[in-house]
């Protein structure tokens, strides 16, 4: 049987990745500060994470304003969802080949 | 660490994260208790003016109007406005205590969801009981109260702690029941309101906040 390491998704290794993906699965779209707070990390650190997502269009990013405040918002795209599943399978299938 | 353990790591991680991410986690199991015990007092004090042993009327010898007006000449109304605010105010102190404690702020995108969901069938409730009273068919209040407040916990289940699903289905029994035996508005009210809030609060409190 192949090894389902190699199905696993090489830019889901990152815990801060997986919580963004996680997040923006389960909802409509999340904003930059909501995702802040949810991970706990700091600015420079979760744009970086966010910019490599983008950069793979797992996510869609939209630039809008609340009155005079920046507010970005993320959305999952149709290839990150494929992408995610995808990851989600593989883990399981790990878990279950090591029993 | 093995790949195993790794692999069961990131599935609990992504699990905790959807979750936190899409439900407002702060809401106190004591939220519920306090909410119960004040609508039992509450409860407690209109007996006297529901049973017909206390004139329902403030001033006895005001002239009967036929608008809403009529609602400020009632005990019950009074007792009813105190019974509610007193159970919203504990409800939110309790969670908001709860929140600040856990360090999440309490009002997020995740609380407004909640708020705006379990706000659409209180207030349509709301309108269509204040219709009832005004047509005179106060019997079915209090299974309304509970019909309405059972979809509302129903509808809130998706938008923080799932086990308010199973409150709001109680809240729906206990006002399916009512229908049928109208005049006990009152019990069934106190049961719902009061006993389902402090046996939901208190298997809350146990479940995730006993130290």
């Amino acid at each position: 049987m192949e090894n389902p390491i190699i199905l696993l998704n090489k830019l889901f290794d990152s815990r801060v990745r997986l919580g963004i993906m996680s997040a923006l699965m389960v909802n409509d779209n999340v904003n930059f500060n909501d995702l802040k707070e949810l991970l706990q990390i700091t600015d420079g650190n979760l744009a970086s994470h966010l910019k490599a997502l983008e950069e793979n269009v797992f996510i869609k990013v939209e630039r809008g304003f609340v009155g005079r405040k920046t507010n970005t918002t993320y959305t999952i795209t149709k290839a990150g969802e494929k992408a995610f599943k995808a990851h989600i399978d593989a883990l399981e299938k790990m878990i279950n080949a090591t029993k | 660490m093995t790949e195993q353990q790794q692999s069961l790591e990131a599935i609990h991680d992504i699990k905790r994260m959807m979750e936190r991410s899409s439900r407002f986690i702060s809401l106190s199991g004591l939220s519920g208790i306090s909410a119960g015990i004040c609508a039992l007092v509450g409860s407690w004090l209109a007996s006297p003016y529901v049973f017909g042993r206390k004139n329902l009327f403030i001033d006895v010898n005001a002239p009967f109007k036929k608008d809403y007006t009529v609602f400020f000449n009632m005990w019950l109304f009074w007792i009813a406005a105190a019974t509610f605010i007193a159970a919203l105010v504990s409800a939110f102190l309790f969670t908001y205590i709860k929140s600040s404690k856990e360090g999440i702020p309490i009002w997020g995108s995740s609380a407004r969801r909640l708020l705006f969901n379990v706000s659409v069938p209180l207030i349509i409730g709301g309108i269509f009981l204040f219709k009832l009273v005004q047509y005179g068919t106060f019997g079915l209040v209090a299974p309304g109260c509970l019909l309405f407040y059972g979809l509302a916990l129903i509808n809130a289940s998706k938008y923080t702690l799932v086990e308010i699903k199973y409150l709001g289905y109680c809240q729906l029994l206990l006002g399916i029941i009512n229908l049928w035996f109208v005049g006990y508005g009152l019990y069934f009210w106190a049961a719902g309101f009061g006993i389902l809030h402090l046996i939901y609060g208190v298997y809350m409190w146990w479940k995730y906040e006993k130290k």
